[in-house]
């Protein structure tokens, strides 16, 4: 530390003059480096949420099948047959763009163990990535550290990657974001919590050594980049997934006993968060003795240990005299294993260090009295429509397309996909870009769940709340088309400095517009993280509310993928095309205009719609699936027929709207039976319209035609030319 | 058929090699950790895929010095067959139990994806259900999966006949393609691809379900 003077100090980490005040009124006397170091990580914005929280209230957080809502480590929902899913997205955005590789790769560890923490088996990974211009010097290097640091942590734990998605927009060119997503399955029955019980139970450290590694992680994470970014790479983690892997099957082992009254990992602010909420939730004080903290390096004082971010380590509250037992699945995993402590009736989280009391601060206040903000909003400005009829096609609709499904944002990801092993457990139906979400079978069962992550940032830019209605109507409406019932959502919160008021405008907005769609489409959140400041200097990022969901498939054997399955099936566009083309991507790559308003999304139609393809699945009607998104009309038919080989024949006005406005509520489907399914739709007044037939190996439209493998060879190409590439 | 499937640190495919061998046999294979010396009888020896000890020092390495790799040894000395996939075959070459290495990628990129396979050799429990030149589909899921070996001992690998799997195109560098070997004896099978993830119509192939069946029908007992 630079000074001695507690004032000072407090700025450091981060508290603002009245945040010291409020401080110094908790505390009552001068603070010692250590109470400052805790007050400073837990009154961050990343652990306090205290610009967004007010909000966040205004997300439906309940329904039937919720059984643990946000505020603990990870949502809980019921999926029946004595099964609960357990699931969060989070991000890991500021490390990530420092130190790429371990940035990422923590990111994956820390949300794996917020959900084995609750007793659940991780068996699926997603993630949602946005990274800088193409053109950006840095963005290549962004892209290869992060996608190798998500592999190599997900491949060692053994845990499929299921899918994800990856945009690229100059405005991350400063700031990428790399939200990651696990979902593990658990006994419903089984769920583990985090609030301490019993006064005089031990506290427990397990996992592996602290070390000098994040030390102040959270509060870096709670502030914008300035030209120096690069010298807080000391603050990102390091991730050892061979030690996780460990954790993982020692803490699955100990829950199988009933040793455990409570159990929370150490993510953000480490031991400090963990043992301060775990105390808070129990309304308990809890005495530490750091000397017994397991350590990896030599000398550290008890502000390095309690504000390192050193990771795969867990706190677990035992019942009296299960020490041993809990100690030998330790050992028998080669892990640490320490008493470190125990649960007290002060109220007061005691810290020592050498004999010597390091901290003595009451637990309550420094929770339920962390400052609150209401931030002032200054909504977005309602963005001027535009009209299709002022772009037109430029050239022939195929060469168009071709261009569309090679450009950065709609190429394949193959390249990224591969470096993910989406296989391990034998239990992925439909892995990346099989299907419109990842399908993963539950284990010896023929049940399944549906896995997806989704936002449209160019949506959320123009319209916040139009673009968080649609981030929550795109992921129920890709479970949709694979067959799924979706039933619950955890959100990633993606924003610049909520000290702005047009950036807090653009948060408000988003919530109002999410709260809408998942009240509408009995759509709860669960859990959820909120990422602020992620701007450089006065330069934010595209506000990205990024939707992570579930949905429950009761049949695996019924269940919809995007390719033509064979020839001769009609495609019928469920749903109503308008034109709309404000905000596409045909609009930004072909005329260069990032303008006008993105798609309304109607939810009433959204859920007609969709509640009519998913029983058309359900009923085996449907050869083949895929939402209309990204591109449009035209861009999913191709997308269809490049994920199996079979090309199409189709009727289609050649209009810009119609062939790639990215309207709402859309389906494509393939079927054998479209008179069956016409008369269906008529009586469910749900608009169908046939587009064409499967068949051969081209996509003919009027008198013009491309080869299937011309498409797919532009498609292909983009992502791994781009990163072969020298700068 | 009794199957033992070695356990270690790190290792994470044991359950889809432990499903498929149930499948083809109908009995649970006996789960043996690694830390254990002795073991009971068993027909064959299945050491599967995964990151023993994390792979912090060369693939395999560390889980070749293993207490149980000493009796896993002996008992391939008594002819007991040996199966060891991904991290299992570089258990082995590290062993010395199979010739070669298994180097980095020539990507230098894991790869996980479904690869096109050559039988070569079908006179071995493990391929006598496949013909010679089927060609099969498979996922790989690896990042050090380039096999090498010193010309001598490729020449010899090659003339013995013991390459029991190529790769059909190009996947990670491996020298003449090779994707999986056996032991002089033809005992021991080593290979990189994943047949236990191609062994239910879920997977998307079934390809890999000839091999199961075969050590079934062989190992009958």
């Amino acid at each position: 530390m630079s000074t001695h003077d507690p004032k000072a100090l407090a700025k450091e980490h981060g508290l603002s003059p009245a945040e010291y005040q409020r401080m110094l009124d908790i505390v009552g006397r001068e603070p010692t480096l250590t109470e400052i170091g805790i007050f400073g990580a837990m009154w961050s914005e990343h652990c306090s949420y205290k610009s967004s929280k007010n909000w966040l209230r205004k997300l439906p957080t309940t329904g039937p099948r919720v059984i643990c809502g946000p505020g603990e480590n990870a949502g809980v929902v019921d999926i029946g047959e004595g099964q609960a899913l357990v699931f969060k997205m989070e991000s890991h955005n500021h490390p990530s763009y420092i130190e790429p590789y371990q940035g990422a790769a923590t990111g994956v560890g820390g949300i794996m163990r917020d959900v084995f923490t609750m007793g659940a088996r991780p068996i699926a990974n997603m993630n949602a990535l946005r990274f800088g211009d193409p053109s950006h010097p840095k963005t290549r290097h962004l892209v290869a550290g992060v996608v190798a640091g998500i592999g190599d942590y997900g491949n060692c734990m053994g845990v499929p990657t299921v899918g994800g998605e990856t945009n690229f927009h100059s405005a991350y060119n400063g700031n990428i974001l790399v939200n990651a997503m696990t979902v593990g399955l658990a006994a419903s029955d089984r769920i583990f919590y985090s609030a301490a019980a019993g006064i005089g139970n031990s506290v427990v450290y397990v996992g592996s050594k602290t070390g000098r590694d994040g030390i102040k992680g959270a509060v870096m994470a709670s502030d914008v980049f300035t030209e120096d970014s690069q010298a807080k790479r000391p603050t990102v983690q390091v991730g050892d997934p061979f030690a996780e892997k460990l954790l993982l099957e020692a803490c699955l082992e100990l829950m199988e006993t009933d040793a455990i009254v409570a159990i929370q990992d150490m993510g953000a602010a480490g031991m400090t968060s963990s043992s301060i909420e775990m105390a808070a939730k129990g309304k308990l004080g809890i005495q530490i003795d750091l000397d017994l903290v397991p350590q990896r390096e030599e000398g550290m004082s008890a502000y390095e240990i309690m504000l390192s971010e050193s990771q795969e380590r867990m706190v677990i509250i035992l019942k009296p005299g299960r020490e041993g037992d809990a100690a030998a699945i330790f050992k028998k995993w080669e892990l640490d294993f320490a008493v470190i402590g125990h649960l007290t009736d002060t109220g007061r989280l005691v810290l020592t260090r050498h004999g010597k009391i390091e901290a003595d601060l009451p637990v309550l206040p420094l929770v339920d009295e962390a400052p609150r903000y209401d931030r002032p909003t200054e909504p977005t400005p309602a963005p001027s429509p535009v009209s299709a009829v002022d772009y037109p096609l430029p050239g022939k609709p195929l060469d168009i397309l071709k261009q569309l499904v090679g450009s950065p944002d709609l190429a394949s990801r193959r390249w990224i996909a591969e470096q993910y092993d989406s296989l391990v457990r034998g239990d992925t139906l439909a892995g990346p870009g099989q299907a419109d979400a990842a399908i993963v079978r539950l284990p010896d069962s023929n049940r399944a769940i549906a896995i997806t992550t989704d936002c449209t940032p160019r949506y959320v830019v123009a319209d916040p709340h139009m673009g968080g209605r649609q981030a929550v109507a795109e992921a129920w409406r890709n479970l949709t088309a694979t067959g799924a019932l979706p039933i619950a959502v955890t959100d990633n919160m993606n924003f610049g400095s909520p000290e702005i008021p047009r950036i807090m405008g653009q948060f408000a907005q988003s919530i109002e517009g999410m709260a809408e769609a998942c009240l509408a489409l009995s759509f709860p959140v669960v859990s959820g993280n909120v990422s602020l400041y992620n701007a450089t200097g006065n330069e934010p990022i595209l506000p990205t509310p990024a939707i992570g969901a579930v949905g429950l498939i009761e049949d695996a054997g019924k269940t919809a993928k995007i390719g033509f399955p064979a020839e001769g099936l009609t495609i019928l566009m469920i749903g109503a095309a308008k034109g709309e083309i404000g905000r596409s991507i045909y609009l930004r790559e072909i005329h260069g205009a990032e303008i006008g308003a993105p798609p309304e999304v109607d939810l009433k139609v959204e859920r007609r719609n969709g509640d009519f393809v998913r029983g058309l699945i359900g009923g085996g009607a449907v050869a083949a699936c895929h939402d209309i998104s990204d591109g449009g009309l035209l861009v999913a038919v191709a997308e269809m027929a490049m994920a199996s080989g079979i090309g199409a024949t189709l009727d289609l006005a050649e209009e810009a709207g119609l062939l790639f406005g990215e309207d709402q509520a859309r389906y494509i489907i393939a079927t054998a039976t479209p008179e069956a399914i016409e008369a269906k739709a008529g009586a469910a007044a749900v608009p169908v319209r046939r587009l064409g037939t499967t068949g051969g190996d081209a996509l003919t439209l009027g008198s013009e035609s491309i080869a299937v493998k011309a498409l797919k060879d532009a498609h292909e190409g983009w992502l791994p030319a781009y990163m072969a590439a020298n700068d | 058929m009794q199957s033992a499937i070695i356990v270690f640190p790190g290792s994470n495919r044991e359950r889809d090699a432990a499903v498929a061998l149930k499948r083809a046999t109908g009995r649970e294979p006996l789960h043996i950790w690694h830390r254990e010396t002795d073991f009971p009888d068993v027909d064959l020896i299945l050491l599967p895929g995964g990151f023993s000890y994390g792979d912090y020092l060369r693939c395999g390495a560390m889980a070749a010095q293993s207490p149980i790799m000493r009796e896993v040894k002996a008992r391939a000395a008594k002819g007991v067959p040996i199966l060891g996939i991904c991290n299992g075959f570089q258990i082995l070459v590290e062993t010395g139990l199979l010739p070669g290495a298994l180097l980095r990628n020539s990507s230098l990129k894991f790869v996980c994806r479904r690869v096109h396979l050559r039988v070569e050799k079908t006179d071995t429990i493990f391929t006598s259900k496949y013909k010679k030149g089927d060609l099969i589909e498979v996922p790989v899921a690896h990042g050090d999966g380039n096999y090498v070996a010193d010309a001598e001992t490729l020449k010899r690998v090659e003339g013995n006949g013991q390459v029991a799997f190529r790769y059909v195109g190009e996947v990670n560098g491996s020298a003449n393609d090779i994707a999986g070997i056996t032991d002089e004896s033809g005992r021991i099978l080593g290979l990189m691809p994943h047949p236990e993830d191609a062994t239910d119509a879920a997977h998307g192939g079934t390809d890999g379900v000839k091999m199961f069946a075969g050590l079934a029908e062989a190992l009958a007992a």
